[in-house]
């Protein structure tokens, strides 16, 4: 698998680290709301396709990335940097739900 | 500043090794310059780092990432976004890149002592770095002068061509020792000369 850093160009994915769901927003460090913490550490879409996920180049220029993975095909359609890039959010499991 | 010791001193031993008999493939040399400077600009200062780097250095950086020049006395590259790699000979230029770098527009650290840089260079230099680095060693696509950060397991790699056939890599110096193992052995079926 290959993923083309927009800095250094296309690097094999041993260089870069997995940093989690891109689709996850983290509450306010002060909230209290147990169902948005709830969300934001356990509840996953689990796609069978499109992922919106964070990877960081950390075996290279060591900028973090947003990008949109396929989980079915491992091929990727989207990497932009992290930073300035409003995050696209997919609802959430629970989310759907309510 | 404190006196500057080699972590390969124990380990480099000038001569020729492995299978030179037909001539050496490459030449492996620690070549130690003065100063090595991170500069960092903030978001948007980048122009103003490189501005300072041609105030200080006269090395003009071509933009794009990664850019990057080199005239055997000193050298520049870009390495990340806004990151930046200043080689210098000369010992004092952290502190006139410090005078011109103010620090609305960024940082300046001086690596002098934490990176170790080797010299690998002749005309089986990228296929013994090929070995080590998942990265794409041909000339159009890592022209003379550019910069790219890259690793090998967990030895973090910035490497510099500093001329067709000739790579600067610089290693964190704590790293040095046993990549420069590393690099021997993979430099002894093309046959090597430690300078």
């Amino acid at each position: 698998m290959l993923i083309t850093c927009p800095y250094c160009g296309p690097r094999d994915v041993s260089e870069f680290t997995y940093q989690g769901d891109g689709n996850r927003e983290r509450p306010a460090p002060a909230s209290q709301n147990l169902d948005a913490w709830n969300e934001y550490v356990y509840d996953r879409l689990n796609p069978a396709g499109d992922h919106n996920e964070v990877w960081q180049h950390s075996g290279g220029c060591r900028s973090h990335l947003r990008v949109v993975r396929n989980t079915l095909t491992h091929e990727i359609s989207s990497v932009v940097f992290a930073r300035g890039h409003v995050p696209h959010r997919s609802p959430s499991r629970r989310g759907a739900k309510a | 500043m404190a006196e500057r010791l080699s972590p390969l001193e124990p380990v480099l031993r000038p001569g020729s090794r492995g299978q030179f008999e037909n001539g050496v493939g490459v030449v492996l040399s620690e070549i130690a310059p003065g100063s090595i400077i991170q500069l960092a600009a903030w978001p948007g200062q980048e122009k103003a780092i490189i501005a300072a780097i041609k105030k200080v250095t006269g090395l003009a950086l071509p933009d794009g990432a990664g850019g990057g020049v080199a005239n055997g006395q000193k050298a520049a590259f870009g390495f990340a976004p806004a990151k930046f790699i200043v080689v210098d000979e000369a010992e004092s230029i952290s502190e006139a890149l410090t005078k011109a770098v103010s620090p609305e527009v960024g940082t300046v650290t001086d690596l002098s002592h934490g990176r170790t840089a080797i010299r690998i260079s002749g005309a089986k230099a990228a296929w013994v770095l090929a070995k080590f680095f998942a990265i794409d060693f041909s000339l159009v696509a890592f022209p003379v002068g550019a910069g790219r950060s890259t690793v090998h397991h967990d030895i973090f790699a910035q490497i510099q061509r500093s001329a067709p056939d000739q790579f600067d890599v610089y290693v964190f110096r704590s790293f040095a020792r046993s990549f420069w193992h590393a690099l021997c052995r993979a430099s002894e079926e093309v046959g090597y000369e430690v300078r």
